[in-house]
């Protein structure tokens, strides 16, 4: 993986909570083997629909979305963050995020960052108003910052060291190749093992 | 230092760390790695491309499940549902992992396998692609959903690192109402806490209800603890449990069987254990749930309203479902009616809705179907008779898969269409796009294929 040290440019806001990873990706698209090609289905029923605000020309191209809260609830699909990269956006930032969701973005390099209710409304509010606002999400200072303001988000500091080393986290397992065998030394007898 | 008191999430976490260190996560062993054909084939490319083998290929099974057709006949909806079955049946070949793929014998819904073939068992970490891994918690295992780069990485490793997590309780007393079901106690709990107030927590079912329930009921239950943000939920091994491993396919046996039992009997919170919070549940005041919105916490006892909004998400979902607040909910009329999913394809949860249809018709306009959770449920129901009853009433018998649910497959809603459903999961387009789920227990989604409407199943009864 890429090492991920900072996403800097405009804001795109989706200011909705409870996005669940079917809106993000229909199962439709679930259908493919690889990891890429899932942009041009990101959020695709939202956007036949017409309208849809990270269809309007202003928010084209924001490394950044800004959303609402339990952004990414639901299903376990990676294919969720694949899409939203595919798209073109390197950080998240909403006032949570579901588990499976927050993990699936760090392996795939988004940075997902949580920031509280009034900070992230200020960031909604301000791209709805200048759609031109810029930040920095910086993962190395722990901060959000734009114009006038200064945000500090924490962030799972091993999350973070692997994000920022672009680190392979089964090489990092890999390392403990003796404890893991030691482990399965003293597994009890009775667990089941299908031959 | 004191002997502290454990809780049996705690206990669980302790038996499966394989290395702790500060600053790190936790490195847990898994037991047990679910395998289907949705989230796993860019996990065995990556492995491929790395060259990394599958490290313990006789701790990991696999079925087909989430794309399968469930008519009769037919291997595979389209090209590219096949190619990814056709993909899963390689990679296992190739690495040597058990599949159970379709026409065959075991083959199901993944969460519905490992319970029956007795691969689901106390005390044990279990993960897999899929966000319902949860309802293994049932049999006081530690179960949750992973992406598919943690896919890879346990097939590569057999382990996962992860961050401790809070302990929470749900505690249920009271005896449940005729007409009440597991379902609605989790869909009753849902509409309290809201979609996301189990984050960062594994929870603990408990109290003298959960006690009384059956394993399925306490599967339904496990089932659903993601759609209230919950990382796993579980439930102390008690007798119940016992007996239902026992004699599994791949349930301990002899002098095993009996050691076994002796940790498992330890798998249960300390009299003295504290969690962080405790949610109490009366459940001899709870009434058959439905959800009227867009996600199971958006839910009411079918004797109400749909509510007025009191949030935008509300009223996007109030807007998506075509529902004014106001309305009687037995006052909506349904198309379409679902009984499956790995929340309630069980025998127990067919039996249920079996007994609401026998002797009656599903209702001329609304098409049903009940799509059992894995083939061995399917003959076991067909034993019994239970196929002869909803087909006799008009429904469709389907073969075992993940259907409708998630629409993977073919079967799905049209947009517009509204289905009574015993799924999981009321988010918008979820069934098919346009289409509109309400969630309920297997009797009421019985119910409401015969009236054509939603009903309270006790009128029925």
């Amino acid at each position: 993986m890429e090492p991920v040290k900072r996403v800097a440019g405009r804001m795109a806001p989706l200011d909705l909570a409870d996005v669940d990873t079917d809106q993000i990706i229909p199962k439709q698209f679930l259908k493919r083997i690889e990891r890429t090609g899932y942009g041009p289905f990101l959020f695709y029923d939202w956007r036949a629909r017409g309208d849809f605000v990270l269809d309007r020309p202003e928010y084209a191209g924001a490394p950044v979305l800004v959303a609402g809260a339990n952004f990414g609830c639901g299903s376990s699909r990676e294919h969720a963050p694949w899409a939203l990269r595919d798209f073109g956006f390197r950080a998240i930032i909403a006032p949570s995020f579901a588990d499976i969701f927050r993990a699936n973005c760090y392996k795939t390099g988004l940075l997902a960052v949580t920031l509280p209710d009034s900070q992230v409304r200020h960031l909604i509010d301000l791209v709805s108003e200048d759609p031109t606002a810029e930040v920095i999400v910086d993962l190395e200072a722990r901060q959000v910052r734009g114009d006038g303001f200064s945000y500090r988000f924490e962030i799972d500091a091993f999350a973070r060291e692997c994000l920022l080393g672009g680190l392979d986290e089964i090489a990092l397992v890999e390392r403990h190749h003796k404890d893991i065998a030691a482990y399965e030394k003293r597994r009890a007898e009775w667990l089941p093992a299908v031959k | 230092m004191p002997n502290q008191a454990k809780t049996l999430a705690q206990k669980l976490w302790n038996a499966h760390v394989v290395r702790t260190a500060e600053g790190e996560p936790d490195l847990l062993f898994v037991d047990l790695h679910l395998v289907h054909e949705v989230t796993s084939p860019q996990a065995f490319e990556g492995l491929r491309l790395a060259g990394r083998k599958v490290r313990r290929p006789d701790l990991s099974v696999a079925t087909m499940d989430h794309n399968v057709p469930t008519r009769g006949g037919v291997r595979a909806a389209d090209d590219l549902s096949r190619k990814q079955m056709e993909v899963l049946a390689e990679n296992c070949r190739r690495e040597g992992i058990p599949l159970h793929q379709i026409g065959s014998r075991r083959q199901g819904i993944v969460h519905v396998i490992g319970p029956e073939l007795g691969l689901t068992q106390p005390g044990m970490l279990i993960v897999c692609g899929d966000s319902h891994t949860s309802t293994h918690g049932a049999f006081g295992a530690l179960a949750f959903g992973i992406g598919t780069s943690e896919v890879e990485l346990v097939l590569a490793t057999q382990c996962l690192p992860q961050k401790r997590q809070g302990d929470r309780a749900v505690n249920v007393e009271g005896e449940l109402p005729l007409g009440v079901t597991a379902k609605d106690i989790v869909l009753g709990l849902i509409g309290r806490t809201g979609t996301s107030a189990g984050q960062g927590h594994l929870v603990e079912y408990r109290g003298p209800t959960i006690r009384g329930l059956s394993m399925e009921g306490r599967m339904t239950i496990c089932n659903m603890s993601i759609e209230w943000g919950a990382k796993a939920g579980m439930v102390a091994p008690d007798d119940t449990t016992f007996s239902y491993v026992e004699g599994k396919p791949h349930a301990p046996k002899g002098a095993a069987w009996e050691k076994a039992l002796e940790y498992w009997r330890s798998l249960a919170s300390d009299q003295d254990a504290k969690f962080d919070g405790v949610i109490e549940l009366d459940a001899s005041k709870l009434e058959p749930h439905v959800t009227w919105g867009t996600t199971p916490a958006q839910v009411v006892p079918v004797t109400g309203r749909v509510p007025s909004p009191r949030s935008e998400t509300d009223e996007r979902a109030l807007r998506y479902m075509d529902l004014l607040p106001g309305t009687a909910l037995a006052d909506i009329a349904i198309d379409r009616v679902f009984i499956g999913s790995c929340t309630n394809a069980r025998l127990e949860d067919l039996r249920a809705a079996a007994g609401v249809i026998q002797g009656r018709r599903v209702h001329p306009k609304v098409r049903a179907m009940v799509v059992p959770g894995s083939t061995s449920v399917k003959r076991a129901a067909e034993e019994e008779g239970l196929d002869l009853v909803f087909k006799a009433a008009g429904f469709e018998w389907r073969n075992a898969g993940c259907s409708m649910c998630l629409g993977m497959n073919p079967d799905i809603l049209a947009p517009g269409e509204r289905c009574a459903s015993t799924s999981n999961r009321n988010f918008e387009g979820r069934q098919g796009s346009g289409g509109r789920t309400h969630l309920m227990s297997p009797p009421m989604a019985a119910a409401a294929a015969i009236t054509g409407h939603l009903v309270d199943v006790r009128e029925l009864l």
